[in-house]
């Protein structure tokens, strides 16, 4: 069963005078997150990835499209006992101390007094803010803020967990122990949704990714379908004692060509032309220094997509 | 319910981490300095001016609070993004706009009830007398308080903090002159005038029904029907303006 539906949802902002254009945020946006999967979101800024977030917590309503959330319709405030939400750049309450901050959500999502009492220093030590709990949170950094964010969506164990943008404004260890985190949350059964831009994330803890571009869905799969589908390999063939760009064949066939003194560096396109090329450099008197398969990366299919679409 | 009551509690400790108990400070200074002030002046003149001004201290402070503190009720929730993971709880819209109200509620109804504290002990200091009409008049203040709030958090629902604090404010000096618009009604023989004055009569909260300053500070009682009338009045003025307040809110896209 899946976690998340989205149908054919656009979403469209109606112009509030008749002689501005109605914009399109969201345009037939599907995709579904099955139960105990983390789905990566992927998009450049404005790609719609928080429209679509704020319209699977019944923040904002698709225009058309049906959405559906632990099997009940977007926006069934029952649903929300079981989902945790973490926005993009949060501001809390900052006259709370992190506890009081965390007792009132727990509050919120219908804890009781015991239970938030013995979740709270869980939490705390699992976001790293053990030290941090009867501080305001006005004292907070940055990254401390995220952290709390992160702890304040998870304070009633929920099912579907809602990241937008977790590892934004976080040092490299913070990003590793939110990463840590989330294959944690895999790990117990919870399903994570999260937006980012950061590739390498996505392509070590995704179980599937999605990615969009000015909103519209433009790949949708797991990463080795997608970067294994989309791409071809690509070799890199480095030698030495020659000029790339006077072998013809290099020059015809390669994709780059990079010359540091004596050394050449070629990208070729596949496995199909390397053959030839070998023939041409050991004719040309080279010295082979090394050939190395490179596989399609997240980010070039990323880079493409979006260029594609701009 | 317990939600709702979650929201109250946050908006009271926020409003009071604000710092807003302050007013207290300027409220004693108020009262004790005009009461040193008007020592010279014969017994029952002094009471009364003493009355005078700290009936009207309270009602000033209480309407400012409602005003400024009620337009960044929920506005403020909006434009901070707060309101993001407060929604995504499972609290409805509804009680997250009653609870933010329930918390002002609470802190200007401890605001008021320190004030006139604080009053009493004066006028039991100073040897004056304390009439019944000045607690039927502090009732109806909060009342009127209530109620001024309950415009302020329908008018942040859908617009801007100046705009909704102009339009509270506005509302609360026409609805202290809508009697006015009845005599003007009733004066004028062009029936488009008659028509419009006595609509905005209507339209528009009578709030000096409830104001009983000017005789409480005399210490005339007025008739026990009579408040209850008016307290029902502006309760059920403000429980319709709360359900507007729900209504707009439920539409509301973030």
């Amino acid at each position: 069963m899946n976690a998340i539906t989205i149908e054919h949802i656009t979403k469209v902002y109606e112009p509030l005078w008749p002689w501005h254009r109605a914009s399109t945020v969201l345009s037939d946006v599907s995709l579904s997150v099955a139960k105990g999967e983390i789905f990566g979101f992927l998009g450049h800024n404005g790609a719609g990835k928080t429209t679509t977030m704020k319209i699977l917590l019944g923040l904002l309503r698709p225009t058309s499209g049906k959405v559906d959330v632990l099997g009940a319709p977007a926006g069934d405030v029952a649903t929300h006992s079981k989902l945790g939400y973490l926005p993009e750049a949060p501001y809390f309450y900052d006259y709370l101390t992190a506890e009081e901050f965390l007792k009132f959500y727990g509050k919120l999502a219908g804890m009781s007094r015991d239970a938030i009492q013995y979740r709270i220093p869980i939490l705390l030590k699992q976001v790293g803010l053990q030290e941090a709990q009867d501080r305001q949170l006005r004292k907070f950094s940055k990254g401390m803020l995220q952290r709390i964010g992160l702890a304040q969506a998870l304070i009633q164990d929920p099912a579907l967990v809602v990241l937008d943008e977790p590892m934004s404004g976080l040092d490299p260890m913070g990003r590793k122990e939110v990463r840590d985190l989330i294959i944690n949350l895999r790990e117990q059964g919870k399903t994570v949704f999260f937006s980012t831009h950061i590739l390498s994330d996505v392509e070590m803890i995704c179980d599937r990714v999605g990615i969009l571009a000015k909103g519209k869905m433009l790949a949708l799969g797991t990463v080795e379908e997608l970067v294994d589908g989309q791409l071809a390999e690509s070799i890199e063939v480095v030698c030495d004692g020659v000029i790339g760009t006077q072998i013809e064949p290099v020059r015809r066939l390669a994709l780059r060509t990079l010359q540091s003194g004596a050394r050449c560096l070629m990208v070729l396109p596949g496995h199909e032309c390397l053959d030839e090329i070998l023939e041409a450099l050991r004719r040309a008197g080279a010295r082979l220094v090394s050939i190395i398969p490179h596989k399609g990366s997240l980010e070039e299919l990323f880079v493409h997509k979006s260029q594609g679409e701009g | 319910m317990e939600r709702l009551f979650a929201v109250a509690v946050n908006t009271f400790r926020e409003t009071l981490r604000d710092k807003i108990l302050y007013n207290l400070v300027l409220f004693a200074v108020l009262l004790i300095g005009s009461s040193v002030l008007l020592g010279t002046l014969t017994i029952g003149e002094q009471a009364r001016i003493v009355n005078d001004l700290g009936l009207a201290a309270i009602n000033v402070v209480a309407v400012i609070i409602a005003i400024f503190v009620g337009i960044g009720l929920v506005s403020k929730e909006i434009e901070r993004r707060t309101i993001y993971t407060l929604l995504a709880r499972p609290i409805t819209r509804a009680q997250f706009v009653l609870g933010k109200y329930l918390g002002l509620a609470l802190v200007i109804l401890v605001n008021i009830g320190i004030m006139f504290a604080m009053f009493l002990v004066t006028m039991i200091l100073s040897d004056h007398p304390i009439h019944a009409s000045l607690f039927q008049a502090v009732e109806l203040m909060m009342v009127e308080a209530l109620l001024v709030m309950a415009f302020a958090l329908l008018f942040s629902t859908f617009t801007s903090s100046i705009l909704s604090a102009t339009l509270t404010l506005g509302i609360y000096i026409i609805g202290h002159l809508t009697s006015d618009l009845k005599t003007i009604a009733e004066k004028n023989a062009s029936g488009v005038i008659k028509f419009l004055t006595t609509t905005l009569y209507y339209a528009f909260p009578n709030l000096e029904t409830l104001n009983i300053k000017g005789q409480s500070a005399a210490g005339i009682s007025v008739d026990l029907g009579f408040q209850m009338i008016a307290t029902i009045y502006g309760l059920l003025y403000t429980g319709l303006l709360l359900v507007g307040a729900c209504l707009i809110f439920q539409r509301r896209d973030f």
